[in-house]
């Protein structure tokens, strides 16, 4: 981990209140798939953790982040050759489990990006990739194509019937009649519990409010399902953890 | 030129202490610069058995600072002496180990088993942390009570003591008082300010223990205006604490009366910035014309 001031290449919606943002900066090198950064936005006084979307090279990554507040529509407001203070690559990203000759990713809405530098790296050593994708509505969709590009075999869910299957990720799972069951899954809690109830073997990325990112200060606990008494930071032991390993009680 | 400081206890080659609850037990930050550049750290509150703390979430953002309710999450005095002292020993910085308990018996407790271990210089008790439903709240707001769990510390304690005072409090001059005639061998203030916010969709709070302490710069000039009537009140030493985030705050917390410093949440925002306001802080204080951090001390009060 280090901090940076990384150059923004691009950064425009790409779909409702989502927003892509291309970055220089030596960090990429370092960066795995279901790792985040640590933004820096002037006049917010905390940082704002944000998955990494893909690592395009040794110096340049691409984050996609949802506008829900103050801080990230100002992120929206920066402009190509600005600079945003980076810190990071932070916290465990997804293992590459080179066994699995077939692997299943399901993401829900901002959960999506840090899946798609996953599926490429499965790609990269052939594995069949099969993408579940769910969002509110048609509007908010993104990447649909992107993970096509890449040979993956792409499902699509929204809440309102408005593209692909009308509800949730485990009805187009469903629908598709897709039995793969090495998973990883990266979204909103609910989608999260839902996937832990139905696989067994693979891995879930947890978000959560944090304020330092890399284990010091305690904000982003989660409790472990076996052990009461045992607690891990979702910054740092996180945020990709094994399905079953992370209790939701708390959450 | 020269930026250290002796205090009860510590010799700080510096006067920037990162403060308890923001640094964890420095591992993570180890990882990014040498911990023996430091004056000092404040470890995280031990307390006699470990504690998991509060639910999430525990954070939220403010205008210029963030509300916290960790809940004084630890291991437990015994892990923190087997596991966290031993591995702080190699770096050349003075260990202060800030002290939590549900009751008073509790405090007592903690020290004694710290007192075993070389690598604490001096104890910060954490009288005034306003999370623990129980606990600290309690014993900081009252002179007497402050006085009675300091008194009984002191008893127990083979290391200076220093009192981590609330400022959720109506006279923090009275409790001061009341702390230093008790025994306590210094002071540090102030600790987070009470508050919480609301969610607008749901209308329910963000924070699920409801409320949480407050830090950041936006506490800093209640911080100053404490330290410096304090300062006036005691003969003892007084660290000060509250939305230190550059090597200008350091000072006019020394000028208000402080003779060193704690650095909190900034630690969250900018990683480095101990190491940055040692770095700056010569150059600062030449600046003002100043020649020592010594010289610096209390210059307001003058």
């Amino acid at each position: 981990m280090e901090q940076e001031r990384a150059r923004i290449l691009e950064n425009k919606e790409i779909a409702r209140d989502t927003w892509r943002m291309v970055l220089q900066g030596a960090m990429a090198a370092k960066m795995e798939a279901g790792q985040f950064v640590n933004l820096a936005i002037d006049g917010f006084f905390l940082r704002r953790p944000i998955s990494i979307c893909e690592v395009i090279d040794e110096d340049h990554f691409i984050l996609i982040y949802k506008v829900v507040g103050d801080g990230t529509k100002k992120l929206s407001e920066l402009c190509a050759s600005q600079t945003l203070d980076v810190f990071g690559p932070l916290g465990h990203g997804y293992p590459i489990e080179e066994k699995e000759k077939e692997v299943l990713l399901i993401g829900g809405g901002v959960g999506v990006p840090p899946l798609y530098e996953l599926a490429k790296r499965y790609r990269a050593i052939d594995a069949r990739v099969i993408v579940v994708l769910g969002f509110n509505d048609a509007d908010s969709v993104f990447y649909e194509d992107a993970f096509r590009r890449l040979g993956c075999d792409v499902h699509v869910a929204t809440m309102d019937g408005s593209c692909g299957v009308k509800g949730t990720v485990i009805d187009a799972i469903d629908a598709a009649h897709i039995t793969t069951d090495f998973v990883c899954s990266c979204g909103p809690l609910p989608m999260l519990k839902a996937v832990d109830a139905r696989y067994q073997r693979g891995y879930l990325s947890f978000e959560s409010r944090m304020a330092c990112g890399i284990g010091a200060c305690m904000a982003c606990i989660a409790k472990d399902k076996q052990e009461a008494d045992l607690y891990h930071r979702i910054c740092k032991e996180g945020p990709v953890f094994p399905i079953g390993k992370v209790a939701f009680t708390w959450m | 030129m020269d930026v250290s400081v002796k205090l009860p206890g510590l010799q700080l080659k510096n006067p920037i202490i990162p403060a308890s609850g923001c640094f964890g037990f420095g591992r993570e930050f180890a990882q990014l610069y040498d911990l023996s550049r430091l004056g000092g750290i404040a470890i995280k509150s031990a307390t006699l058995h470990p504690r998991l703390g509060n639910p999430t979430p525990r954070v939220a953002e403010t205008p210029m600072g963030m509300l916290n309710a960790i809940g004084l999450q630890n291991p437990g005095v015994k892990v923190i002496m087997e596991k966290e002292l031993p591995w702080l020993a190699q770096f050349d910085t003075e260990i202060i180990a800030n002290v939590a308990g549900a009751s008073e018996e509790e405090y007592v407790e903690v020290v004694r088993a710290l007192n075993a271990s070389s690598v604490v210089k001096a104890y910060e008790l954490n009288i005034s942390c306003p999370n623990v439903k129980h606990g600290g709240i309690g014993l900081g707001t009252t002179p007497e009570l402050a006085a009675h769990v300091t008194r009984m510390v002191k008893e127990a304690a083979r290391k200076p003591v220093y009192v981590k005072l609330s400022p959720n409090v109506t006279d923090i001059v009275a409790i001061a008082k009341a702390v230093e005639e008790a025994g306590a061998d210094g002071l540090v203030l102030i600790n987070t300010l009470m508050g919480m916010r609301l969610d607008l969709r749901s209308a329910k709070p963000i924070l699920a223990n409801v409320t949480g302490g407050l830090s950041g710069p936006a506490i800093k000039p209640v911080a100053i205006r404490m330290v410096y009537q304090v300062a006036q009140a005691v003969h003892i030493p007084i660290i000060g604490v509250g939305g230190i985030t550059c090597a200008e705050d350091v000072l006019e917390f020394l000028y208000a009366g402080a003779s060193a410093v704690e650095v909190g949440a900034q630690n969250f925002v900018d990683p480095y910035c101990c190491v940055k306001i040692i770095d700056e802080l010569p150059d600062v204080l030449r600046k003002y014309g100043i020649h020592s951090v010594e010289e610096a001390i209390g210059r307001s009060l003058k």
